[in-house]
């Protein structure tokens, strides 16, 4: 952890101060003038849109992992609900961008009629047409703000911060930590897509928002350009994101809160007030990840509560674990390294593997092997593929059989290392 | 020649008589139906009355069958003797007849003098109706049942009289004790006497039976009127208020315009369609037509419209309210008349408040069912969650291995009561070795590290789901219960409960029961507690703690195995049904407090009775009910942290 160990030299710029985060954002810069250069919309075309929006996409599950890591690899709270923060962001932003859409179409086709529309028309007719499929022609009260992309775009970072922030809250409040909290938040999670599965929801039920990947307004521009644009802002989301969170992580703060993953109890008798960090932790990377949902969704183009359920949090926590919890780098590696990963193996491109007579097809059996290298990372690999680069730059750190991090036991552990 | 001639004719006249001579004309049913003769060839509705009767009333033992043929069209009379016989055609011309005494066959003969009588339905019925009361009298129980189902089903006027008629004589009192019932239902249908009605009314009083509610609800229909002056008489069975639930304002209006006392209100397509019309040289009543893009604007060029007298004139918001005010809105009973009505309407508001009794112990009994099913889907977990403190998030799948176990073994026994009596252990013995190989490969590296073990048995979840999928399919897969099973105990209409939920029941007490006898009994429980309170302490003592780390997993394992057998038999078996369980398991250990199985037994029925009774708040909406049922527990941990039953002292820090 090259961020944490040098709180000794006092004065330098931030980036000085923190190479890995100057390294990283060099490297984001290179992929993204790269991907332009290769682009179908800017570049010579050898990347086809569908490639640049699931790199775009990356990039947004890398913003989300980056959330994760804070909450879980620094401040020990194991989330199993910031996927459905992300699939908040998601909605808040769809919202707008069907209503504007559909707005367009229904205005567009009044505008023929012997009497121009009035808004009241103008209004049941998108209601129609947005319902239509739950057997509605009403809007409900949630969309009540839904003409209006500023207010839609607070609604990405307000709804899914006040749930966080009543969430934990609550759950602070009444102590409770580690797995329950994970049990908790995973309870949560199941709500709010069971929810969102019922039609009478307000948000379509189980079809949820779609044709998201068009923007309202923007129909002369391709689909070529507008993934490109997404792809940069993603990737400038990513890139501060990063930075925010180093910052985070790199001061007094930051020590706070890895002490309260290390040994909750101590840094109360020290008398910092450990809810209101961890609170405050909790609610900054539901944000985050609300943010990095509002700019996935409309690349991905549809939203619906499957994208909520809790098995999504669960491969958060995977990709999280599986790059390297409690660096920042780790996380986006791994959320990187392990979706394109996914999309290589469940799009049917990799070749599949004949044992006897038997066909091992990847489609099938790539969760298979998702789960069980899964479990071998937790046992044998906890930094992850972080743990590569320690490899490489020979920094050593406590043995503590194999208990890396963790809010549990793991200063205990550390303690009886060093003897 | 003429000899002949009379001879030849004299034999044509014997042989052609000869069947009739067959038949005795004096037999008394003959007689009667030679006294009604005309009647019954005449065979019309309106006068054939009488003919039945008589028949009905000869209580001959010839009379059932003679009508059950006729109402078949197998009468027939011979139009020169004047007899009735019965008769099947052979074919074209010829006629197989038989006896109307006794149904004996006469022989087979021309079927020129016979005339096949065809009653008309209105006929038939009331044969019909007649035959009533000959089943109702006949001597197999079982024919006077089905008579008494047949006119439950479709009771007619006529069937009262031969019911009653039936009911003194009938020996079985439980054939006795329907007809009594019968009797009352169809005296509260069809008797002429208001008095008479009334008490068998009264008589249902708080009944739960569906024949008696589906009786007395005609009764109390009513038709929406509407008048100028305050209405009154006895048969008004209430006034309503436009703009109540009870009568939207619309509905209100609607009916209004429809009595012609005002005319329609406007609406806005209307409204639309009126000033499309009337467009001239882009404007309307002097407004241009681009400005008419408000609903104000609109109103305005159509009351110009309609003051030019271009369009008719329509009643506006005020009008409406004057008009809703100026008339009373009240319910006509039309079912029949006020007293009668009045009385089922009593009997009915009597029998709603029996049937919310039922329905909430029939909720109480759904909610312990559910609550069971919990139980036993959180058994498995309060041993290893409760007792060992390992979180197993393949626990789900355990219960899913079991299910499909028990799949499996009925694949190869086809007998359903062996196949499930084998699945039960070898499902215990397959989640065991499952559990066991676990603990020894993944588990017992990360004790002290819960999150870690969440995580790594996460990894296993999504694994064993993926294999499940890849091996037996997504489609659901059936295990079928045995057929004494099947079916439910039922208690009266509203109130029944189905012997597979009886079954998880028995199963869940008994795993109780074996959970208590082996923590607190045997050798095994002691060293378990042992272990988990202080491993080395209890290393020390001679105890293996690694072996009984294992044996408690599996054993942990292998109860969630049987519940998925269980659990199967009562819901489809697919690979992601485990995680249908998985989060209320945990949640029915935690909101129990962890670590005591008892706070396991009341946290499943807390669970299942919150969930019933979200369920019976919102029906046809079980998503919502399992939201806000999670809502609910996550608020509950708010307030008891850990659990209803909490430990207290050191135990509580292990």
């Amino acid at each position: 952890m090259t961020d944490i160990a040098a709180p000794s030299s006092p004065r330098g710029a931030f980036v000085m101060r923190h190479p890995s985060v100057l390294i990283f954002l060099a490297c984001l810069a290179i992929f993204t003038v790269g991907v332009t250069v290769l682009s179908e919309g800017f570049g010579i075309g050898v990347l086809s849109t569908s490639f640049i929006k699931t790199l775009g996409k990356t990039l947004c599950l890398c913003l989300v992992a980056l959330a994760m890591d804070l909450v879980w690899g620094y401040c020990g709270i194991l989330s199993l609900g910031h996927m459905a923060f992300f699939g908040l962001g998601g909605y808040a932003i769809g919202m707008w961008l069907m209503y504007a859409r559909t707005e367009m179409i229904v205005v567009e086709s009044l505008s023929n009629a012997p009497l121009p529309p009035t808004p009241e028309e103008i209004s049941d007719g998108i209601a129609s047409q947005i319902f239509g499929v739950v057997g509605a022609s009403d809007f409900p009260p949630i969309w009540g703000f839904a003409h209006s992309l500023p207010l839609q775009l607070a609604a990405v970072v307000i709804v899914p911060g006040i749930l966080a922030l009543v969430f934990g809250w609550l759950a602070f409040r009444s102590r409770v930590t580690g797995v329950y909290l994970s049990i908790l938040t995973q309870a949560m999670t199941l709500a709010l897509s069971l929810y969102l599965f019922q039609n009478d929801s307000g948000l379509r039920g189980n079809n949820g928002l779609s044709g998201l990947q068009n923007l309202p307004g923007l129909d002369s521009v391709s689909q070529d350009a507008v993934s490109m644009w997404f792809l940069w802002g993603s990737a400038l989301a990513l890139g501060l994101g990063y930075v925010f969170c180093a910052w985070v992580v790199s001061g007094k703060f930051g020590s706070v809160i890895r002490a309260i993953r290390d040994d909750e109890a101590r840094v109360r008798f020290l008398g910092y007030p450990v809810e209101a960090f961890k609170l405050l932790v909790f609610t900054l990377t539901a944000i985050i990840a609300a943010i990095a949902g509002a700019l996935y969704y409309p690349q991905a183009g549809i939203i619906n509560p499957a994208e909520i359920a809790p098995i999504a949090s669960i491969y958060l926590a995977v990709w999280v674990a599986i790059g390297g919890r409690g660096r920042l780098y780790g996380a986006v590696v791994g959320a990187a390294f392990v979706s394109l990963l996914s999309t290589w193996f469940t799009g049917g491109q990799a070749p599949d593997i004949v044992i006897g007579s038997f066909r091992l097809q990847w489609v099938d059996w790539w969760t298979v092997l998702l789960g069980l290298s899964f479990v071998l990372v937790t046992l044998f690999a906890p930094k992850g593929l972080g743990g590569l680069v320690d490899l490489i730059t020979e920094r050593r750190s406590p043995d503590r059989h194999g208990a890396d991090l963790g809010p549990d036991m793991g200063s205990l552990q550390e303690r009886e290392a060093e003897k | 020649m003429r000899i002949l001639a009379r001879f030849f004719l004299a034999t044509l006249a014997i042989c052609l008589s000869l069947p009739a001579h067959a038949q005795n004309a004096d037999a008394p049913i003959q007689q009667i139906m030679q006294e009604n003769g005309a009647l019954i060839a005449e065979s019309s509705r309106r006068t054939i009355g009488p003919a039945i009767d008589a028949l009905a009333a000869s209580g001959l033992p010839a009379a059932q069958m003679l009508l059950e043929r006729w109402q078949n069209k197998e009468l027939y009379l011979n139009e020169e003797t004047g007899l009735f016989v019965f008769g099947e055609e052979v074919d074209r011309d010829t006629l197989r007849i038989f006896a109307i005494t006794d149904g004996s066959e006469i022989g087979v003969v021309p079927d020129d003098p016979y005339d096949q009588l065809r009653p008309n339905s209105g006929v038939r019925s009331m044969i019909g109706a007649a035959l009533v009361q000959f089943q109702l009298n006949a001597p197999d129980a079982a024919t006077r049942l089905t008579a008494l189902d047949a006119i439950a089903r479709d009771a007619e006027p006529s069937h009262l009289t031969a019911l009653r008629a039936a009911i003194d004589n009938e020996p079985d009192a439980g054939v006795k004790a329907k007809k009594e019932r019968l009797e009352r239902l169809l005296t509260i249908q069809f008797a002429e006497d208001d008095a008479a009605r009334i008490a068998a009314i009264e008589g249902f009083s708080g009944d739960l039976g569906v024949d008696v509610r589906a009786t007395l609800n005609p009764l109390v229909a009513t038709r929406l009127e509407v008048s100028e002056t305050e209405p009154s008489g006895a048969d008004i069975a209430r006034t309503l208020t436009p703009g109540t639930d009870a009568l939207p304002r619309a509905q209100a209006y609607n009916l209004l315009v429809e009595e012609g006392l005002t005319p329609p209100a406007i609406t806005a397509s209307d409204r639309r369609n009126a000033l499309i019309a009337n467009v001239e040289n882009g404007s309307v009543a002097g407004i241009q037509v681009a400005d008419l893009n408000t609903e104000a604007a609109r109103d305005l060029a159509y009351a110009e419209l309609a003051r030019a007298g271009t369009v008719e004139q329509l009643a506006t918001e005020a009008d409406v309210d004057r008009a809703l005010a100026a008339h009373f809105f009240f319910e006509r009973f039309i079912g029949a008349s006020p007293a009668v009505a009045q009385a089922a309407q009593d009997a009915l508001a009597t029998t709603e408040i029996t049937v919310g009794v039922a329905r909430f112990i029939d909720l109480v009994m759904d909610a312990l069912s559910l609550g069971s099913i919990y139980f036993l889907a959180a058994i498995g977990l309060a041993i290893t969650f409760g007792v060992m403190r390992v979180i197993n998030m393949a626990h789900g799948e355990f219960i899913m291995i079991g299910a499909y176990t028990g799949y499996v073994v009925q694949l190869f026994i086809p007998n359903y009561t062996l196949s499930i009596v084998v699945a039960l252990p070898l499902a215990f013995a397959v989640t065991f070795a499952a559990g066991v190989a676990m603990e020894r490969l993944v588990i017992r590296w990360l004790y002290h590290r819960p999150l870690e073990t969440l995580l790594a048995t996460f990894g296993i979840s999504i694994a064993l789901q993926q294999i499940a999928k890849n091996i037996f399919g997504t489609q659901a897969r059936p295990l079928t219960a045995p057929d004494w099973l099947n079916g439910s105990l039922v208690i009266n209409d509203i109130v029944s409960i189905s012997y597979i939920r009886i079954a998880i029941l028995v199963l869940a007490l008994l795993f109780l029961a074996l959970f208590l006898f082996v923590m607190n009994r045997t050798r095994l429980g002691l060293e378990v507690r042992a272990v988990t309170q202080n491993p080395r302490m209890a290393a020390s003592m001679g105890i293996n703690p690694d072996k009984i780390n294992m044996l408690t997993f599996g054993l942990g394992s292998g109860i969630a195995g049987i519940a998925g057998v269980a659990i199967g038999l009562y819901a489809k078996v697919t690979s992601e049904m485990g995680q249908d369980y998985i989060v209320q398991s945990f949640m029915t250990v935690v909101v129990g407090g962890v670590g005591n199985i008892w706070g396991t037994l009341v946290g499943a029925v807390l669970v299942g009775s919150v969930q019933k009774g979200i369920e019976w708040m919102t029906p046809s909406n079980t998503l919502a009910a399992q939201t806000y049922m999670i809502l609910f527990i996550i608020l509950f941990i708010q307030f008891r942290p850990r659990g209803i039953i909490a430990l207290k002292g050191r135990a509580a820090e292990a």
